[in-house]
């Protein structure tokens, strides 16, 4: 899973069908301290009601993303399966309502 | 799963048993800016995608799962196109997933 | 999938039974222009290209999605020879011999 903070709203109402009842976010991978990764922005199905700005999880593995979204084969890859509550490194809280 | 703009057209007549009537694009990734985010790559089509769109990608195996025929080496098909795509460079929301309704 | 120029073969005697048969050419890799970029890769040949031919081939799993090398351990397959292609309405790249201008690639 990835670390990513959501940059944008995609909007495609021409699709395949698999995507049907998806909305679309582009995200951005993130370090634990929020700073932007190198990794260039991609797009996932949002499974967590996350909005922008939002620091999320995405799974960004073909087959474990199928099973979240029901299983089978499906023209979908990654998606939005949480929003981040607190990010703790080395006893460190970075990110979260009880952030040092 | 990516953004990418539409730039050109592909024809390959000699092509693996399961790709008749499929259409290869060539797309170029665009980041959050709208600019070029990597190489050129080359993708099939299921929504009539043409040079200019903005379009959404999807990679990998599940590429191919967007196909009629799925047992072909497709690692790239167009499965969108963008209408609309709003993009914010404000930094965090500082919402947490606690205590937001299910 | 990426457009790449077959360069030339890799010939190997001693290897995995389960890549036995399997032609194996060194692909170099175009950008949208024709122009060569620094990167090359070993590719199983899935339909008989020559020598000098532009390709397009697939990386990954999904390279394992022909009959060919179907539960093969293949991670890029070259799947098709380029007839043409045309970035922002003008030619880049037209296969001698062969006249495909002006036809739409569904056509084909």
């Amino acid at each position: 899973m990835k670390l990513c903070r959501v940059v944008g709203t995609v909007v495609a109402p021409v699709h395949h069908p698999a995507y049907d009842g998806h909305r679309l976010l582009a995200v951005r991978p993130i370090d634990p301290d929020g700073t932007e990764a190198a990794d260039r922005m991609f797009v996932a199905v949002d499974r967590a009601q996350a909005g922008v700005g939002d620091r999320v999880l995405v799974m960004a593995d073909g087959s474990s993303t199928r099973d979240v979204c029901g299983g089978g084969e499906f023209p979908i890859r990654t998606a939005v399966i949480g929003v981040v509550d607190e990010i703790e490194v080395h006893g460190r809280v970075l990110y979260g309502t009880d952030a040092d | 799963m990516f953004l990418g703009r539409v730039i050109g057209r592909l024809v390959a007549t000699q092509k693996t048993a399961g790709f008749q009537g499929q259409k290869f694009l060539l797309v170029r990734p665009v980041d959050e800016h709208g600019e070029s985010a990597g190489d050129v790559i080359v993708a099939n089509d299921v929504v009539s995608s043409g040079p200019g769109d903005l379009v959404h990608v999807c990679d990998g195996k599940e590429a191919a799962m967007a196909l009629p025929d799925s047992f072909v080496p497709s690692d790239a098909t167009i499965v969108g196109h963008v209408e609309q795509f709003d993009v914010s460079t404000a930094a965090d929301s500082g919402r947490t997933g606690a205590g937001r309704p299910r | 999938m990426l457009i790449g120029k077959v360069v030339g073969t890799v010939v190997s005697t001693m290897k995995d039974e389960k890549v036995v048969s399997l032609k194996f050419q060194i692909v170099q890799e175009l950008d949208e222009r024709g122009t060569e970029r620094n990167k090359y890769i070993v590719a199983a040949d899935t339909i008989g290209a020559g020598q000098g031919d532009l390709v397009l081939f697939a990386s990954g799993s999904s390279a394992r999605q022909t009959t060919l090398t179907d539960g093969r351990p293949i991670d890029a397959a070259i799947f098709a020879v380029i007839d043409s292609w045309d970035v922002d309405g003008e030619l880049v790249y037209q296969k001698e011999g062969l006249e495909v201008l002006g036809r739409e690639p569904s056509e084909v």
